[in-house]
């Protein structure tokens, strides 16, 4: 990727972490810490790696993507917007009564949201069968799931992950944002499901451990899981929590909480003298 | 009168699968390793490339199939029903019913005719689970035509059913012939005054004789099948109550959020009438044959005929 091009998606990456804190603060509830850790994956994901179009988001040959870790949905809603699926507008009113946007996806009313997902460990099955009925088909769409470090407690995943590898599905990108947190505290302290990586590579899936932050890395992985043939891809994005909003960053109790007015303010304010540092580059 | 079959209502899903594939090539069948037992096998031995074993892992292949239906498929989900619609009762809430996606989920070995397997395997509560799911429909068919034509029915409605699946073979009753399968409407099998017996799935054939023993002593009992449990035909419900005055629900389930809770939840908002509710009373099943479980449970022929004697004081 030339330089341009980076810049482009780190642009696009702080304005996906503005609308992460737009929607959250607005909806005085929600999920920032692991909106914005995977913040720079929903940015590649839809602004280079996937061949979606939003002006027709069913289309039948599109890549599909499924946030398995669902509660991250003001990521997700905040690179959608920006894509233009809907307006900016939606993410104040997330989590609004009568608002498209809920608290977690959902694929009936959200256009660009290919399942609803917010129990943890559902998502990647349902990606599953997504990539086995592209393989049905004989279509050549790919399919990603991101899920959380944490989210990995849940035996679901290694069930899906079973199948996955049992039946070839290299049409299938499982990305892991492993900012290393989870409510209770760090990931390592109340549920240990290290080393993630032995553990993919145990059920037969191709294994990549990158800094989910650095967009050459980002594209190097894709452009990797891109060639594997006969087993699904896993890239296990190392992230940190709450990035781009300094005081959020690693810290546990911005998991789960809403920025007050302050809060709000300084936090728009950093991301905002991001954004023209960045543009002025 | 089409020729009468003694057969599971496991064995008809199997060969309606199989009957309906070609008409409907959007047709997928899953598995979690239980596929002879299911009779998915009949499926799976004509169109293997159709037909996906996840394994012993229910909660994934609930997930999958709901993947799946995002792409158009209509995916069967199949196990028995203890797993399909109890372990994997949440994904089949999330996945599968919230999205309101195309995806026919079966429980077969429902109940306590499971049998030898015993209660961990007896599941009396799928009914109860899957009514509750908004958008769900909830399917109990009776015999092997009945059957037949509710996967047939599932197939050609959009949106997520439940369709419970039996071990034991039982003797049909329906005529294949002419028999129509509505969704949602329940059948009079026999007209009667005196009382109504409403029954279900397996009950439905042991109700039948027991209405006819009744006659012969002068009982005349009306007896309504209901092969929808939700969404449950609350007109033909109503009616029998005005007419009859009486009613006793008949299921192989627990009578906590079953067929009996569903037809009291109908009468109680629509026309308060008194209710005798025969099933499983709040209790787990155990190993035995499954007639003699049947008969030990209080579900068979003779003991509905006492029930309704015994509720019409006679």
């Amino acid at each position: 990727m030339n330089n341009t091009e980076k810049k482009e998606l780190r642009i696009l990456a702080c304005k996906v972490r503005r609308g992460v804190v737009e929607g959250v603060y607005h909806a005085k509830s929600g999920h920032p810490g692991g909106s914005l850790s995977a913040a720079d994956i929903f940015t590649y994901l839809y602004f280079k790696e996937m061949r979606v179009d939003p002006k027709n988001p069913k289309d039948e040959n599109r890549d599909r993507f499924v946030l398995s870790k669902g509660h991250c949905a003001p990521g997700l809603y905040a690179a959608l917007a920006l894509k233009g699926y809907f307006p900016e507008e939606e993410l104040k009113k997330l989590r609004h009564i009568g608002a498209m946007l809920q608290g977690h996806p959902d694929m009936k009313g959200t256009p660009g949201v290919d399942m609803s997902s917010g129990s943890l460990g559902q998502g990647i099955s349902a990606a599953c069968g997504m990539a086995i009925a592209g393989k049905m088909d004989k279509k050549d769409y790919r399919v990603y799931a991101l899920l959380g470090d944490g989210e990995l407690e849940e035996g679901q995943v290694w069930e899906a992950a079973m199948f996955a590898a049992h039946h070839k599905l290299d049409n299938l990108c499982v990305i892991v944002d492993s900012n290393g947190l989870q409510i209770d505290g760090p990931v390592a302290e109340v549920g240990g499901p290290e080393p993630i990586d032995e553990k993919f590579r145990s059920f037969g899936f191709d294994v990549q451990v990158i800094d989910g932050h650095d967009f050459d890395a980002i594209e190097a992985a894709f452009a990797h899981a891109n060639t594997v043939k006969g087993k699904p891809g896993v890239i296990i994005a190392k992230t940190i929590k709450g990035k781009g909003v300094s005081y959020m960053e690693n810290q546990v109790g911005w998991h789960g909480k809403a920025p007050n007015d302050e809060q709000y303010a300084a936090a728009m304010q950093e991301l905002n003298t991001a954004l023209s540092g960045l543009e002025a580059e | 009168m089409a020729e009468m079959v003694k057969k599971a209502t496991r064995e008809s899903y199997g060969e309606a699968l199989k009957e309906l594939a070609d008409q409907y090539p959007q047709m997928v069948v899953l598995d979690a390793d239980l596929a002879e037992a299911t009779k998915t096998i009949l499926f799976k031995k004509a169109y293997p490339d159709r037909f996906i074993d996840c394994g012993i892992a229910e909660c994934d292949m609930v997930g999958v199939a709901a993947g799946l239906a995002t792409c158009g498929k209509i995916p069967f989900a199949t196990s028995f029903a203890m797993f399909s619609a109890g372990r994997a009762f949440e994904q089949v809430r999330n996945s599968v019913g919230y999205p309101k996606l195309n995806v026919k989920i079966a429980g077969s070995h429902a109940g306590i005719s499971v049998g030898e397997d015993g209660a961990t395997h007896q599941c009396n509560e799928d009914i109860a689970l899957m009514r509750t799911i908004p958008g769900m429909v909830v399917l109990n068919p009776s015999d092997h035509y009945e059957m037949k034509a509710a996967v047939k029915a599932a197939v050609e409605h959009y949106g997520p059913v439940y369709i419970r699946l039996g071990r034991l073979a039982v003797e049909s009753f329906n005529n294949g012939d002419d028999y129509k399968f509505e969704l949602g409407k329940g059948i009079t099998l026999k007209d009667g005054k005196d009382i109504t017996i409403i029954a279900t799935g397996l009950m439905v054939s042991r109700a039948l004789e027991a209405v006819k023993a009744l006659a012969e002593q002068g009982i005349d009992a009306r007896l309504i099948n209901i092969h929808t449990i939700k969404p449950i035909d609350r007109e033909i419900i109503v009616k029998a109550a005005q007419e009859t005055g009486k009613i006793i629900t008949v299921e192989e389930h627990s009578v906590i959020g079953g067929l009996g809770e569903a037809v009291c939840s109908v009468l109680a908002e629509e026309y308060p009438t008194p209710v005798m509710k025969l099933g499983v009373n709040d209790v787990y099943g155990h190993s035995g044959p499954a007639v003699d479980l049947l008969d030990e449970f209080g579900l068979s022929a003779r003991h509905i005929a006492e029930a309704v004697k015994k509720f019409l004081n006679k």
